[in-house]
C-alpha cells in the first residue's frame, strides 16, 4: 500500500481524509485503485482520454510524474504520492 | 552593551556621541570598502595597517581626546592601545563599533554620491545586516513592485514591502472594501468599508512609510491591460483570485521577463512558488490549462482561515525582498505547501516544460522575436 496525500479541494470526495491508502505497481494502477475506492474522484482526476486532467499534477516522492514515466511510473511499497490540482484562491472578496 | 562599554578603554555609542560633541577627534579604523558603505559623521579613515605609520600625521595633537571605532569594536580596541603606546593620552574605543551605532539609530554619513536612504534610522535593523546594508537598502528604495490584488495575500505583503523601504509599490485592484474582507485583509480598516481598495491600501502605506511611492491602478487586470500594468516593474506579487487572471499575468510576465511571486490559499492550506521566466518553470508549465469552474471551488465558497493568506502573503513579501536584494535561494522550481492544521511545510519539485506554450523553447523564441520586432 502507498500513501496518497489528498489536497483540501478534493477531501470532500474521501470523507475528509488528508491521506488515504491505495495500491498499484504504477501510478496509473494506483490512481485506478484510488478511484475504485472513492468514485467521487473520477471526474476530478481522469480526463476523457483516460489520462490525468492537465490541471491535476501527481508527485511521486516530491517529483512530478509527467517528468518521470507518467502513469507508467513504477510505484514502490513505501512511496508517497501527492495529488495537486491547480488552486484558485488568492485575493477573495 | 553597557557591560562591554565598562571595559577599560571602551565607551558606549552614547558616550562616544557625547565625546564627539565635546570636540573629541574621531578615527575610523576599517578598510576602504567598509568606509564606502557609510561612516560616522566627521570621522577620518585610518585603516588598521596605517595606524602606526600615519596616525601622528593625521592627529598631531596627542593631548586631544580621541574616539576610535571599527565595524564591531575589535580592531578599534587594538588601534586605541597602539595609539596609547604612541603617547596619545585620552583614547577610547567605541564598543560594538558602527554596527552598534547604527543599531541605536544614530546618524551615518555616506561618502559623496551615495543615496540618502542609508542615513535613515527607520532602516537601522536592515543596515546593520551585511546581507542588506546600505547597498541593499538603496536597492530596495529603487525597486518597483507590483501587487496584484489588495486582498488576503496582498494586505500583509503591501504593509511589509512598504515597511522594508520598497521605493515604488503599484497596486492593481478595482474592488471596494467590504466588511467580510476584514477577517484577513489587514491593510484596510473598519471605517473604510465602501472605499476603493487601492485608496484604502495607499492610506495605510502612507501612514506606515511615507517614503514609499504608491501607484494606484484602480482597474481590472484583463488580457488587454496586463502588459501595460506590469510594464516597468521589477517583481510582480500575484494575489489574484481567478484562473483567468493568473494565466494572463503569467503569459505577460514571461513576455516581459518579470519574476512573479505566486501564492494561493484554500481553507487551512497555502502554496507558494516563484516563477522566474526562463530560469524556472512558469505557471503554464505547471498547469497548462485551468480547471473547469465546476471542479474548482474558490475561497468564497470553501472559506479560508484568516491567518493563512496572512502567512502566505508574508512569505511572498519575503521572496520578493530576496529577489530585490539578490540573497538566499529563491523558491524557483520548488513549490512550498503549508498545512496550518498540521503546522507542517512540505516541498515539491517543479520543472520547466520544454513544450510549454508560454515559456518553452519555441514560445520563448517567438516571444523574443516579437519583442525585438516591436522595439525595432
Amino acid at each position: 500500500m502507498s500513501q496518497v496525500r489528498i489536497p483540501p479541494v478534493l477531501r470532500r470526495h474521501v470523507d475528509g481524509a488528508k491521506q488515504v491508502e491505495a495500491s498499484g505497481a504504477t501510478v496509473g494502477e494506483l490512481v485506478d485503485d484510488l478511484i475504485g475506492r472513492y468514485p467521487g474522484l473520477a471526474d476530478q482526476l481522469r480526463a476523457d482520454d483516460g489520462g490525468l486532467h492537465r490541471f491535476v499534477n501527481v508527485y511521486l516522492n516530491g517529483r512530478d510524474v509527467r517528468y518521470l514515466d507518467g502513469l507508467q511510473t513504477p510505484v514502490g511499497e513505501n512511496d508517497a504520492l501527492v495529488i495537486l490540482p491547480a488552486m484558485a484562491g488568492g485575493n477573495v472578496a | 552593551m553597557s557591560d562591554r562599554g565598562a571595559r577599560l578603554g571602551e565607551v558606549t555609542p552614547a558616550e562616544a556621541a557625547e565625546l564627539i560633541d565635546r570636540g573629541a577627534a574621531l578615527i575610523d579604523t576599517r578598510e576602504q570598502h567598509e568606509w564606502r558603505s557609510g561612516h560616522l559623521p566627521g570621522a577620518t579613515l585610518v585603516p588598521p595597517a596605517e595606524v602606526m605609520p600615519r596616525i601622528r600625521e593625521v592627529l598631531p595633537d596627542r593631548d586631544r581626546p580621541v574616539v576610535v571605532y571599527c565595524a564591531s569594536g575589535v580592531r578599534s580596541l587594538f588601534a586605541a592601545r597602539q595609539m596609547a603606546a604612541l603617547g596619545y593620552r585620552d583614547v577610547v574605543s567605541m564598543a560594538g563599533g558602527i554596527i552598534a551605532w547604527r543599531g541605536e539609530g544614530r546618524p551615518v554619513a555616506m561618502p559623496s554620491g551615495a543615496p540618502a536612504v542609508v542615513n535613515n534610522p527607520r532602516y537601522s535593523r536592515h543596515l546593520v545586516m551585511e546581507e542588506v546594508g546600505p547597498e541593499g537598502q538603496a536597492r530596495l528604495a529603487q525597486a518597483k513592485v507590483l501587487v496584484i490584488g489588495a486582498g488576503g495575500l496582498g494586505s500583509p505583503a503591501l504593509l511589509y514591502l512598504a515597511a522594508a523601504g520598497v521605493g515604488t509599490i503599484g497596486i492593481v485592484d478595482f474592488d471596494v472594501v467590504e466588511i467580510s474582507n476584514l477577517q484577513r485583509q489587514v491593510v484596510h480598516a473598519d471605517d473604510r468599508v465602501g472605499m476603493k481598495k487601492t485608496e484604502s491600501a495607499a492610506r495605510s502605506i502612507r501612514a506606515l512609510n511615507p517614503d514609499t511611492r504608491v501607484v494606484r491602478h484602480t482597474e481590472m487586470l484583463t488580457a488587454d491591460s496586463v502588459d501595460r500594468l506590469i510594464d516597468g516593474y521589477d517583481v510582480v506579487l500575484d494575489g489574484t483570485d481567478t484562473f483567468e487572471t493568473r494565466y494572463w499575468l503569467n503569459d505577460a510576465a514571461v513576455r516581459a521577463a518579470i519574476p512573479v511571486v505566486h501564492a494561493s490559499v484554500f481553507r487551512f492550506e497555502g502554496q507558494l512558488t516563484v516563477f522566474v521566466p526562463f530560469e524556472g518553470p512558469c505557471y503554464r508549465c505547471l498547469y497548462p490549462t485551468p480547471p473547469p469552474p465546476e471542479l474548482a471551488p474558490g475561497c468564497s465558497v470553501a472559506g479560508v482561515l484568516g491567518v493563512v493568506p496572512g502567512v502566505m502573503g508574508l512569505l511572498q513579501a519575503t521572496e520578493t525582498v530576496k529577489l530585490i536584494l539578490g540573497i538566499g535561494d529563491p523558491l524557483v522550481g520548488r513549490l512550498l505547501v503549508w498545512d496550518a492544521l498540521d503546522a507542517s511545510f512540505s516541498e515539491l519539485t517543479l520543472q520547466r516544460d520544454p513544450r510549454c506554450p508560454a515559456c518553452g523553447a519555441g514560445a520563448g523564441d517567438a516571444q523574443r522575436s516579437e519583442r525585438e520586432a516591436v522595439s525595432a
